[in-house]
C-alpha cells in the first residue's frame, strides 16, 4: 500500500530509475518509483546494443533477455569499403523490455516500491523546498511526499524543469531517430553493422543490431540540425529498400538520443536528475543505457546516505556530481568535444579510419593495433575520433 | 506549432529541444503550449516522423 512518505521518490522506471531505487534502497532508504507506463521498458525506444562489462556489474547476465551475443563490429565507409573489427569483450542485443522488468524487479527485491500508470505531473513545494511529487494514478490525482526526488524520466524529462533546471538541448545536439525491427532478412547474429556518411545518414550512422540470423534492429540517427529537409525516416526508408528489399518491419521506433555533455546542473536542493533526463548519454555512439546505470548508481548511495545524514541539500547531493564527472562525466565532456569535430568532419575521415581498420589482421585485432596504424596513417584527430568510436561502442581492450 | 495527433508516436524528443518548457507529454498525448512558444522550430526540426507543423493547434 502506498505510503504518505519516502525517503526518496524515483520518477521513472528504466534503466536509470530502476538502478537509482535499486541502490537507494539497498543502502537503508525507503523508496517509491513511479512509471507511467504500465510496465517498465515500453515502449522500447532503443536498439538495445550493450557491452557484457557495462551491464555486468549491475545483474546477472540471463538469457532471457539476451538476443544475441556479438563478436564482430563490421563499419562500412561512405566509399564502400568495409572492415571487421573483432571485440575482446562480448557485446549483446538485449530485450529491452525484459531486461528493464528485471532491473525493476531487482529493485524491488531491495525493498523498492513500484506504481505503474503513475503519471508523475509536477513536484509539491512546501516553504521553497521540494517536498514530495504530485501524480495521476490511473484517473486519480496523488501526492507523495519525500525528502528526495530523483528525475529518472528519460529524454522527454520535465522533473527537472519543474525544478527549475534548463534541460534543454541543442538541435545540434540530438539526433533525431527512426528504427525498424525487421524479418525476412539475411544477417549474422554476431555481427553488428554501422554505415557511415552524408548520403547514408548525415552526422550520425545506420546500424544494424541483429537479434538472430534473420532478424535485427535497423536504424539511423541524424543530427538534429542536418534533418530537416530530409528526415531520418526517409533515409532509413532508402538504406531498407536499397539493403533489405524483401524485409517486413514487426516494429517501429521513433526517438531522440541527446549528442550532449552532462546537463550543468543535475543536482538541487531536494532532487537529483540521472540517465537520459541527466542527459548522460555517449555522444559519439548514442549508448545510454550502461552510462544511465552506472550514474543512477551512484546518485542511488548518495541519496542513501543524505537520508543517514539528514542532509538533503544541493551541498550534500553534489557529492553525485562529483563522483560523476571523476567516473564518466568528463570523459562524456571528452567525447562531446570529440563528437563536435567528429560532425564537421567530411566523408574522407570515415574512409580513413575503415583503411587503418583494414590494414590491422583478424587475429591481432585489439585498439592497441589500430593505434599503432592509426598513428602510421594519420593525424591526432582520427586517433580520437577511432579511439572514442571503438573503445566506447565495441568495449574493446 | 501544431501536433498531427494521428502521426505523433510520443517519443518526447521535441520536449527535449524546446528552449523554453512550452511542450508537455501528459496521459500518453503531447500538448504545445502557444503561449509559451516562441517560433523556433527546433521541435518541428528534431521531430522523427515531421508530426509538427507551424499553425495554432485545433
Ligand atoms: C532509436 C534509439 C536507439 C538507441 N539505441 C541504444 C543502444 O543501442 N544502446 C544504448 O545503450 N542506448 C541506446 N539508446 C539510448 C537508450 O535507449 C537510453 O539512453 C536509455 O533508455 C535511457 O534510460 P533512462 O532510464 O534514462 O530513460 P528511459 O529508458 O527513457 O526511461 C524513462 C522512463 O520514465 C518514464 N516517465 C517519463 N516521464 C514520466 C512521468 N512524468 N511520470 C512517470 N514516469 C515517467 C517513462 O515512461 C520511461 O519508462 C537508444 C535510443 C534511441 C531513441
Ligand atoms: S517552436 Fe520552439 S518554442 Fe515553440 S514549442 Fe517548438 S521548440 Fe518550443
Ligand atoms: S517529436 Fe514528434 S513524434 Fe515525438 S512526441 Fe514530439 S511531435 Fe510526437
Amino acid at each position: 500500500m502506498l505510503k504518505e512518505k519516502y525517503d526518496v521518490v524515483v520518477v521513472g522506471a528504466g534503466p536509470a530509475g530502476s538502478v537509482a531505487a535499486r541502490f537507494a534502497a539497498e543502502n537503508g532508504a525507503s523508496v517509491l518509483i513511479l512509471e507511467r507506463d504500465r510496465e517498465p521498458g515500453i515502449p522500447v525506444r532503443c536498439a538495445e546494443g550493450v557491452s557484457h562489462n557495462g551491464i555486468e556489474p549491475f545483474i546477472k547476465i540471463d538469457k532471457r533477455w539476451i538476443a544475441s551475443q556479438i563478436d564482430v563490429a563490421k563499419l562500412h565507409a561512405p566509399n564502400g569499403e568495409v572492415a571487421n573489427m573483432y571485440n575482446n569483450g562480448t557485446g549483446y542485443v538485449l530485450e529491452r523490455r525484459i531486461f528493464d522488468t528485471s532491473l525493476c524487479e531487482l529493485a524491488t527485491e531491495y525493498g523498492a516500491e513500484l506504481i505503474t500508470k503513475a503519471d508523475a505531473l509536477d513536484l509539491v513545494w512546501e516553504n521553497n523546498r521540494i517536498t514530495g511529487v504530485k501524480f495521476k494514478h490511473i484517473n486519480e490525482i496523488k501526492e507523495v511526499k519525500c525528502n528526495i526526488v530523483i528525475g529518472a524520466d528519460g529524454v522527454e524529462s520535465r522533473v527537472g524543469r519543474w525544478a527549475g533546471i534548463d534541460t534543454s538541448v541543442a538541435l545540434k545536439d540530438i539526433d533525431t531517430c527512426v528504427q525498424y525491427t525487421l524479418s525476412n532478412i539475411d544477417v549474422s547474429k554476431d555481427t553488428c553493422e554501422f554505415y557511415f556518411g552524408k548520403e547514408v545518414s548525415p552526422g550520425g550512422y545506420v546500424w544494424i543490431f541483429p537479434k538472430s540470423d534473420h532478424t535485427a534492429n535497423v536504424g539511423i540517427g541524424v543530427a538534429g540540425h542536418l534533418a530537416h529537409k530530409k528526415g531520418p525516416k526517409e533515409y532509413l526508408d532508402e538504406f531498407v529498400e536499397e539493403n533489405f528489399p524483401d524485409a517486413q518491419v514487426t516494429y517501429t521506433v521513433y526517438g531522440g538520443v541527446t549528442t550532449a555533455a552532462t546537463l550543468k546542473e543535475i543536482v538541487k536542493d531536494n532532487i537529483m536528475l540521472v540517465g537520459d533526463a541527466a542527459r548522460q548519454v555517449n555522444p559519439i555512439t548514442g549508448g545510454g543505457i550502461v552510462q544511465g546505470m552506472i550514474a543512477a548508481s551512484i546518485a542511488g548511495k548518495v541519496a542513501a546516505e543524505a537520508v543517514k545524514k539528514n542532509k538533503f541539500n544541493s551541498k550534500f547531493l553534489k557529492k553525485y556530481r562529483k563522483i560523476w564527472d571523476k567516473k564518466l562525466g568528463n570523459t562524456q565532456k571528452t567525447m562531446y568535444k570529440m563528437k563536435e569535430k567528429f560532425m564537421t568532419t567530411d566523408d574522407t575521415r570515415f574512409n580513413k579510419i575503415v583503411e587503418i581498420c583494414q590494414k590491422i589482421p583478424e587475429d591481432e585485432f585489439s585498439v592497441k593495433a589500430l593505434f599503432t596504424e592509426a598513428v602510421k596513417g594519420d593525424p591526432k584527430l582520427m586517433l580520437e575520433v577511432a579511439k572514442a568510436f571503438v573503445a566506447s561502442k565495441m568495449k574493446l581492450k | 506549432m501544431k501536433i498531427n495527433r494521428d502521426v505523433c508516436d510520443i517519443c518526447g524528443t521535441c520536449v527535449a529541444v524546446c528552449p523554453v518548457d512550452a511542450i508537455v507529454v501528459s496521459e500518453f498525448r503531447v500538448n504545445i503550449d502557444n503561449e509559451k512558444c516562441t517560433n523556433c522550430l527546433n521541435c518541428l526540426k528534431a521531430c522523427p516522423i515531421k508530426a509538427i507543423t507551424e499553425g495554432d493547434q485545433c
